[in-house]
C-alpha cells in the first residue's frame, strides 16, 4: 500500500499493519486471545514478503520478551504482543527490557486474568504491570492504535527515552471491532519514524557488557537513572505526539478533555470506556448537569502535573478503574490519581469506581448513575466511601 | 591441533571473583580458545556471571549480555534473529558467533523449555551448559543434575535419607531428541578434546550444544587442586562419558583404557562422604555403579547403532 487510506481495520488489525510500517527487524511472541490476530497478520506479513522482518515464535511469552531483549540489545528494531496471562508470565523480564533501557514496543490486548478463567476484557494485566519501568499508553478505538503504535516506536527510540513502551487497547472490545482506520501511506510512517539509531548495541568491535552484578554501593543510583529517564520522558512524549498531530492533522494529548468547561465533577476514565462515557456526558448535559470527562491516555510515566491542572476546578472527581487492587482503595487508577492530588490546596474529592471486571459491559446508564453519585458527594462535599464497584451484583454495588 | 597452537587471547580475562579452583574458569576460558574473534556472549545468572561482573568490573572481552536465569535459549534465539535481519538489511556487516552460557540449574531445571524452544526452532547458536550438578550460586541446592546420594543442602544426607534419592536427568538425551546438527560433552580435564569439539560447534549449521562437566570445590567439599583429577576420575570411571552426537552419529571419544570402579570418583568428594561413613553403604555404592554400567552400555550401544 502506497497512499494513506481509510481501511476497515479492527484493533489488533490496525496494530499489526501500523507495526508493518514500522518495518521491525526482530517480532518474536506468542499468541494469546485477544492478541492473536496481531501475531497472525505479521506472520502474513512476513511470508507474503511484505514486511521484511525476522518472526520468531517462541515457545511462551517470557521467551518472547527474552529473545526482544537480546534482539534490542543486538540493536534491531523488536516488537512483541501480548495480553492477560501472557504479560503476567512476561513480569519478570519486563523488568529487565526497561532496566537495560531497551526501546522495544509491545502491544497489549487488555484482558482479565484467572482465575476462574477469563478470556475477555480488563485491565488488571497491565494494571498490574504498572511499576515494571514501561511507558503505558491506553488507546480508546482502532484508530488511536494505529497512531499510537507508529509513535510508540519513535517514543521508545528518542534518545531521550529509551525506555520500552506497552500500547494498550481493549480487549474484544476494541482489538475485535472493525473500524474505519484512517492510515498513513509508508512514506509518510517512514518521515515521521527513522530507522533506529541503536546507543550501546552488542558490537564485537565495541565490547559492552550488560547486565552486571549492582551491589547496594551501586544499585540505588542506577535505579534513580532510571526513575529520572521515566520521569523526564513526559516531555519528549509530549512533543512527539504533537509533531504527530501537526504532520497528520490529529489532535492527541496526554489527557483528553471532554466538555469539562464549568465542569462541577469528572469522570476520569482510561481505554474504550470513555467513548461510553461521552454518551454519558452529553445526556447529563443536555439535563444540565455540570459533568465532564477526563480521559488518560498516558498512565505511565503519570502525568500528575496535567492531572492537577485539569482537576484544578472541579469537586470532585471519579475515577472509572477497569480492575480491582485487591483490600486497597478500589483500582490503581483512583489511588494514583488520590495521591496525584492530594497536596493541592483545594483538592476535589476522589472516588474510586472499578468496573467492566471479566468483559462485564460497561453502559451509558452506569456512567449516569457514577455521575449521579458525584453530583451527590459535590452536594455534600463529602466522601462517605472511597469507592464502590460498578456492573456488579453484590452488597454495596452499583447494579449489573 | 596442539595445546601450543590456540590463540593466545584471554576473552575471560583474569582478575574475575570465581573462587580458587572453580572449574567454571578453567572451561569456560579453554573454551573460548575455540574462537578467532570474541562471540557475543548470553549468559544465564549464575556463579561465572555474578562472579565475572560485579559493577563497575567486567572480566570479558566480548559483548555479553545477561538477562535474568532461564532465559538463555531464548536471548541467543533474539541476538541470531537481529543479526540475521540487521545483515540482511546492510546494516550488519559480518556475522558473530552466538554464544550461550549456563549452568545445570539454568539448563537442566528453569532454563529447559527456553532451550528447548530454541532447539526446536533451529536457531543458528552454540549453547554452553557448565554444570556443578547444584544451585551452588545459591548455596549448594539440590538441581536436576545432582547425582543420585549427593549431598546438598536441600538433599541432606540425613539420619533417614541418604542424599538426594533420584537419578541425575539424562540431559543429552533430550538435547539430541530435538535433531540438532551438533551435541556433546566435554571436561576442561581432556582440554583437546574440547578444543575439537568446540571447533565443530562453531561449524554447525544450526544450533549446537556442549555440556561441560566443572567440579565445585565449595559444592563437592574437595580440595580446590583435585578439580582437573576429578574431571579426570568422571570420564575414567564413565559417570561422566565423553561423547558427541554429530548429525544423530553417537562418537565415544574418549574411552578409558581401564574402567575404574565409581567409588574412585565418589571417595574424594566431600558430597559423598556419607557413603563411605561411619559405615560403608556398599548398596548405594553398588547401585550406582549399576547404573553407570547401564548407561555406559547403552552409549556405546548407541555408538555401534548409529
Amino acid at each position: 500500500m502506497v497512499a494513506g487510506m481509510v481501511l476497515a481495520l479492527n484493533g489488533d488489525e490496525a496494530a499489526a499493519y501500523a507495526v508493518k510500517q514500522c518495518k521491525p527487524d526482530v517480532i518474536a511472541a506468542y499468541p494469546i486471545t485477544p492478541q492473536t490476530i496481531i501475531v497472525e497478520r505479521l506472520s502474513e506479513f512476513v511470508a507474503d514478503g511484505e514486511l521484511d522482518a525476522e518472526f520468531i515464535s517462541a515457545e511462551s511469552e517470557h521467551s518472547a520478551l527474552s529473545a526482544c531483549i537480546g534482539a534490542s540489545a543486538m540493536g534491531a528494531r523488536t516488537y512483541t504482543a501480548t495480553a492477560s496471562q501472557g504479560l503476567a508470565l512476561m513480569y519478570e523480564m519486563l523488568f529487565v527490557a526497561s532496566s537495560f533501557r531497551l526501546p522495544i514496543v509491545m502491544s497489549v490486548a487488555n484482558r482479565a486474568l484467572n482465575s476462574p478463567l477469563n478470556i475477555w476484557n480488563d485491565m488488571s494485566d497491565t494494571m498490574g504491570a504498572r511499576d515494571c519501568g514501561w511507558i503505558q499508553i491506553y488507546n480508546e478505538n482502532a484508530q488511536e492504535v494505529y497512531d499510537f503504535t507508529i509513535q510508540a516506536f519513535r517514543i521508545a527510540e528518542d534518545h531521550g527515552v529509551l525506555l520500552p513502551v506497552m500500547v494498550c487497547h481493549d480487549g474484544f472490545i476494541v482489538s475485535h471491532s472493525t473500524e474505519g482506520v484512517e492510515t498513513l501511506s509508508d512514506s509518510e510512517v517512514d518521515s515521521f519514524l527513522p530507522p533506529r539509531d541503536p546507543v550501546y548495541p552488542l558490537d564485537v568491535e565495541r565490547p559492552v557488557t550488560i547486565g552486571c552484578v549492582g551491589v547496594p554501593e551501586y544499585y540505588p543510583e542506577i535505579k534513580y537513572q532510571q526513575e529520572v529517564a521515566t520521569k523526564k520522558s513526559i516531555s519528549k512524549i509530549k512533543e512527539i505526539m504533537n509533531e504527530f498531530n501537526e504532520d497528520f492533522g490529529r489532535n492527541y494529548g496526554i489527557i483528553e478533555e471532554y466538555r469539562m468547561e464549568d465542569a462541577e465533577v469528572a469522570i476520569l476514565t482510561i481505554g474504550s470506556a470513555s467513548g461510553t462515557a461521552k454518551d454519558a456526558v452529553d445526556e447529563m448535559r443536555t439535563e444540565g448537569k455540570p459533568v465532564g470527562l477526563l480521559k488518560l491516555r498516558l498512565f505511565r510515566p503519570l502525568p500528575v502535573k496535567d492531572l492537577r491542572k485539569a482537576l484544578s476546578d472541579v469537586k470532585v472527581v471519579g475515577v472509572v478503574d477497569r480492575h480491582i487492587s485487591f483490600g486497597a482503595l478500589g483500582g490503581a487508577l483512583n489511588m494514583e490519581v488520590r495521591a496525584a492530588l492530594y497536596e493541592m490546596k483545594d483538592r476535589p474529592h476522589v472516588m474510586g469506581f472499578p468496573t467492566g471486571l471479566g468483559g462485564r459491559d460497561i453502559r451509558v446508564e452506569h456512567f449516569i448513575k457514577i455521575a449521579d453519585e458525584l453530583l451527590k458527594i459535590a452536594e455534600r462535599d463529602m466522601l462517605e466511601e472511597d469507592y464502590r464497584v460498578v456492573g456488579c451484583r453484590g452488597p454495596g454495588c452499583i447494579g449489573p | 591441533m596442539a595445546l601450543k597452537s590456540l590463540p593466545l587471547h584471554e576473552y575471560l580475562s583474569p582478575g574475575h571473583r570465581l573462587c580458587a579452583g572453580c572449574g567454571e574458569g578453567v572451561t569456560i576460558r579453554q573454551i573460548l580458545k575455540a574462537f578467532d574473534e570474541p562471540p557475543i556472549i548470553c549468559n544465564a545468572t549464575s556463579c561465572l556471571e555474578v562472579s565475572t561482573t560485579p559493577f563497575p568490573y567486567t572480566a570479558w572481552r566480548t559483548p555479553w549480555i545477561h538477562p535474568a536465569f532461564e532465559c538463555t535459549g531464548a536471548v541467543a534465539a533474539g541476538i541470531e534473529a537481529a543479526q540475521k535481519a540487521l545483515i540482511r538489511k546492510g546494516r550488519k556487516k559480518k556475522w558473530n558467533v552466538v554464544l550461550g552460557l549456563a549452568g545445570d540449574g539454568g539448563t537442566y531445571d528453569i532454563g529447559l523449555q527456553a532451550l528447548s524452544g530454541a532447539l526446536e526452532r533451529g536457531h543458528k547458536f552454540i549453547y554452553v551448559c557448565y554444570t556443578n550438578d547444584a544451585y551452588m550460586n545459591t548455596g549448594i541446592q539440590r538441581s536436576g543434575a545432582t547425582p543420585k546420594a549427593a549431598w546438598t543442602t536441600t538433599s541432606p544426607a540425613g539420619r533417614v535419607i541418604p542424599g538426594k534419592t533420584e537419578w541425575q536427568k539424562d540431559l543429552m538425551k533430550i538435547v539430541v531428541a530435538h535433531d540438532i546438527p551438533y551435541a556433546a560433552t566435554v571436561s576442561a580435564s581432556y582440554p583437546m578434546d574440547l578444543q575439537r569439539k568446540m571447533r565443530k560447534t562453531i561449524q554447525a549449521d544450526g544450533p549446537a550444544f556442549i555440556l561441560a562437566l566443572s567440579p565445585c570445590p565449595r559444592g563437592w567439599r574437595t580440595p580446590p587442586h583435585l578439580t582437573i583429577e576429578l574431571g579426570r576420575l568422571a570420564v575414567q570411571t564413565c559417570m561422566f562419558p565423553l561423547y558427541e552426537v554429530e548429525n544423530g552419529q553417537y562418537r565415544v571419544t574418549m574411552k578409558p583404557k581401564r574402567k575404574l570402579p565409581v567409588e574412585y570418583y565418589l571417595r574424594p568428594q566431600g558430597r559423598f562422604r556419607h557413603l563411605f561413613t561411619p559405615k560403608t553403604r556398599q548398596d548405594i555404592i553398588s547401585e550406582i555403579q549399576a547404573h553407570v554400567d547401564k548407561k555406559w552400555e547403552e552409549l556405546q550401544r548407541l555408538e555401534q547403532l548409529t
